[in-house]
């Protein structure tokens, strides 16, 4: 058995898990119409390379990474380009963000494919390009591109770790994908192993999924064969708590290592990557297949909750409704119900970071009873993964004390929102602290703008400066000259003419010291 | 629109106050069974008096009352200062008492949750230096003294300041075994000595002690249930065991043993009910530590050497002031802050 370590406090929600792992994953029919995000990853949002009317075939390229945190965005399925527009998308600010709508002609016809029969006689650089230009993103939920992740630069990596921990109540959309798919996830944290040349991969599963602790398990003694020797891959059963699958907490879980604050866990040689992402790695390199869809959890308030896999673009309305969603369903959840964020309209389309949709209801979901005031009973503290104090927190961010909010760690807060739930005063602690940090976030923002605009200004005023200077300096050397000239002109000193200009410069330092010893014995 | 978390525990600020008040039950009644039922009157006094000054607070401040009067803390503050008060007092000692606590302890300092102070102590710190003659009619554990009151009695007593024909306060109350102790060490006697007086009980006063019995029976039920953490009561008592059997092992003839001092007074009471107030105890586990055993120090100076009949309520509201200090120098390390491994 491996020694596990613990990180401060956590929770015990109820897990809701049983209802979506009844049934297999199953696959969705083709939507009426994709909205495809060309925004659906951390960075910079891809650039169209297609054109309205423009027919493409599945798994042609219509977003173009742009910059370097970027990804690429492919057609789903094969069909017609209706439409590249801003769309409403599902974020939580509800604001429209740039789609290309795609029409499906039915016939799902592949782009050409192009499979990489052996990707250790590739070079690094090359993979991390490869998945670059697959779209190949973290699936775990931040959507971060995953070629970035593999660019470790110099920092040796020991530990790789396959978060397949999945510790929100409700989504079972990994839990399913390693009893299922365990053969593909091995494969493709053995690519991601050779990628950052890991000395090691540790899968941490919670103990609630032994479905998929001992699918895993044995994928991985079917897989010896592929896999390096002295590299091992390890399943590790870890103890059911949320915020567990958070990242920084799961590897102090596995290795007993804190990750820095503010510094990225590659600083003590450990990278993680989800279990669904590293699927999509083994599709992208071994098949040549670009991410085009995901699993994803459709549960809550519906006759049938399941897990489907779904093309990114899929609207949520003909999503949920494969589920059935019960009449008194009041709205929708993308991701679980601790971290998710209400779904702003029910016909956004999913996309690369969609986990879960939960449809809610009043009996699900009550509305939460008033807010009391705080009590400081530290039931927060207690159980924060971040060893924070919300309650002092709380208090900073209403009273809006930002600098004392950041000087008690408010950016070390991973909004698990533990402290919200066992809250007897039922505050919603988490808001404060999102909007504490937006507030000094825009602050920033604000006093860059600023920053920026007086060195601008200090620059402008610095340069009016030299060009005076350089102009009366121009001058003073243009009199100058004329003065020489002038004196070439005359006559040179005669000898005694000199004398006297000695003897008279000598008076004259005489009478400065004479001036000079009086001031100081008037000083003393 | 739904915020995340969508999901929350039950257990609300009313429940907890709640389960805090019933753990209060069993020292109660053995209260009730050593000394009479004239507890109960105090208390239900004081919660009409919290439940009324809270309202009306609440009214004047434009705070929804309802909401807040549901919450028990009012209540508590109530009970808690009952029970440190005695029990034969005339009825406007509590009604004072009480309302002092919740207007100014509590809603001047911004309602619950912003008192700086302990109110229930404040409310007694009040009585002891404004009352003090009405503060110490203590009333005789039931048995040892010849007249004993009946229930109606007392009532006449509290509510008319009414004596049966022929009987003084003297004839019905004592000083508590703390005072008793003082008043006698003063006069040259031994602690072996004085503790032959029929006052005294096992380990602490007689019947007091079996009423800290309750409290630590409550207590424990407290800690078990996790309302409060082990940190203040384990802090308090054994900062008070260890000052004690110094002075005690010091000086045997002079200062009593230290489980005198856990049995006899607000002790047992304060470790795990008044210190343990969320609200004006500090939020960090080392600096509840600091807290509890700066609070046993004093209570110990103040039995021993200082004027007062118990130390408990001083040691608390003197504590109450170094909170915010004490919390601010014990903030723990943040994850990802920690020295290196």
């Amino acid at each position: 058995m491996k020694k596990l370590y613990h990180f401060h406090g956590g929770i015990h929600p109820p897990s809701n898990k049983a209802q979506s792992t009844q049934l297999d994953i199953a696959r969705t029919p083709l939507p009426s119409k994709l909205i495809v995000p060309l925004h659906q990853h951390a960075g910079e949002t891809a650039k169209p390379v297609v054109h309205a009317g423009e027919h493409v075939l599945k798994g042609q390229l219509i977003g173009m990474p742009d910059g370097f945190v970027s990804s690429a965005v492919h057609a789903p399925t094969s069909g017609s380009i209706s439409a590249i527009d801003m769309q409403l998308i599902a974020h939580p600010s509800g604001l429209p963000n740039l789609c290309a709508t795609l029409i499906p002609d039915g016939k799902d016809e592949w782009v050409e494919r192009k499979p990489i029969a052996n990707y250790r006689s590739h070079s690094t650089a090359e993979l991390q390009q490869l998945l670059r230009m697959a779209g190949v993103v973290g699936l775990g939920g931040a959507a971060f591109p995953s070629d970035i992740k593999l660019r470790t630069g110099k920092q040796k990596i020991t530990t790789l770790i396959l978060n397949g921990a999945e510790c929100e109540p409700y989504i079972t959309c990994d839990d399913m994908l390693m009893r299922e798919r365990a053969a593909e996830v091995v494969q493709g944290a053995e690519m991601l192993r050779f990628m950052l040349d890991a000395d090691h991969v540790l899968y941490g599963v919670e103990d609630n999924k032994p479905e998929a602790i001992s699918a895993l398990q044995q994928a991985i003694t079917a897989s010896v064969p592929i896999l390096q020797q002295n590299k091992r891959h390890e399943v590790v059963a870890i103890p059911t708590i949320y915020p567990g699958g958070s990242a920084k907490q799961l590897i102090r879980v596995l290795t007993g290592l804190e990750v820095p604050s503010g510094k990225l866990p590659t600083e003590i040689g450990v990278q993680c990557f989800n279990v669904a992402t590293a699927c999509s790695v083994y599709r992208a390199l071994a098949h040549g297949e670009p991410l085009l869809s995901r699993i994803v959890t459709i549960t809550g308030n519906v006759r049938q909750a399941r897990n489907y896999e779904a093309l990114i673009g899929t609207p949520i309305g003909e999503l949920v409704e494969l589920s059935c969603t019960l009449p008194d369903t009041n709205g929708y959840i993308m991701g679980g119900p601790m971290m998710g964020f209400s779904l702003p309209a029910v016909h956004v389309p999913m996309v690369k970071a969609t986990n879960c949709i939960i449809a809610a209801s009043e009996h699900l979901f009550p509305p939460p009873p008033p807010v009391m005031p705080c009590i400081r009973c530290t039931r927060c503290v207690e159980v924060c993964p971040a060893d924070l104090q919300p309650q002092d927190l709380y208090w900073f961010a209403q009273s809006r004390e930002f600098g004392r909010a950041q000087a008690f760690s408010l950016f070390d807060c991973i909004e698990c929102g533990a402290c919200s739930y066992v809250c007897p005063s039922h505050i919603p602690l988490v808001q404060f602290y999102r909007f504490a940090k937006s507030e000094i976030r825009a602050r920033e923002h604000d006093k860059q703008l600023a920053d920026q605009a007086r060195e601008r200004h200090e620059y402008h005023e610095q340069r009016i400066e030299r060009e005076k200077q350089e102009k009366s300096e121009k001058l003073k050397a243009k009199e100058k000259a004329a003065q020489t000239a002038k004196l070439a002109c005359s006559q040179p000193l005669t000898s005694q003419q000199q004398a006297e200009q000695a003897g008279l410069e000598a008076s004259r330092a005489h009478i400065r010291e004479l001036a000079q010893s009086s001031v100081e014995h008037a000083k003393d | 629109m739904l915020f995340s978390p969508l999901i929350s525990k039950p257990e609300g600020v009313s429940a907890i106050m709640l389960k805090v008040l019933l753990a209060l039950l069993p020292g109660i009644a053995l209260y009730v069974w050593y000394f009479g039922p004239a507890i109960l009157v105090s208390i239900t006094l004081a919660s009409i008096t919290a439940l009324g000054t809270e309202a009306l607070m609440l009214r004047l401040r434009n705070r929804p009352v309802a909401p807040f009067l549901k919450d028990n803390s009012a209540l508590l503050t109530a009970w808690l200062l009952a029970l440190s008060i005695p029990p034969l007092a005339p009825w406007w000692l509590v009604v004072v008492g009480t309302a002092f606590a919740i207007a100014i302890a509590k809603h001047l300092y911004g309602g619950l949750g912003n008192n700086l102070f302990n109110p229930a102590m404040v409310g007694y710190a009040v009585l002891i230096i404004s009352f003090p003659a009405q503060m110490t009619q203590w009333i005789a554990p039931q048995g040892l003294v010849l007249a004993e009151l009946s229930f109606t009695q007392q009532l006449d007593y509290i509510f008319l300041g009414m004596l049966p024909q022929g009987l003084t306060m003297d004839a019905i109350t004592m000083a508590t075994p703390l005072d008793t102790l003082k008043t006698h060490l003063h006069l040259e006697e031994t602690v072996q000595q004085i503790f032959h007086m029929s006052i005294y009980g096992q380990i602490g006063g007689h019947g007091s002690e079996m009423v800290a019995w309750g409290f630590l029976f409550g207590g424990l039920y407290l800690l078990a249930s996790r309302i409060i953490s082990w940190h203040i009561p384990v802090a308090y008592l054994g900062s008070l065991f260890i000052i004690a059997w110094i002075f005690h092992m010091a000086d045997p003839a002079h200062f009593v043993a230290p489980l005198f001092h856990w049995f006899s007074g607000a002790a047992i009471l304060g470790a795990f009910f008044i210190l343990t107030d969320p609200v004006s105890s500090p939020t960090t586990n080392r600096g509840r530590l600091i807290f509890a055993a700066g609070a046993a120090l004093l209570t110990f100076l103040i039995r021993v050497f200082g004027g007062f009949p118990d130390g408990v309520a001083f040691a608390t509201l003197l504590m109450n002031i170094c909170v915010p200090l004490i919390v601010l120098y014990t903030q723990p390390k943040v994850f990802g802050k920690k020295a290196k491994s």
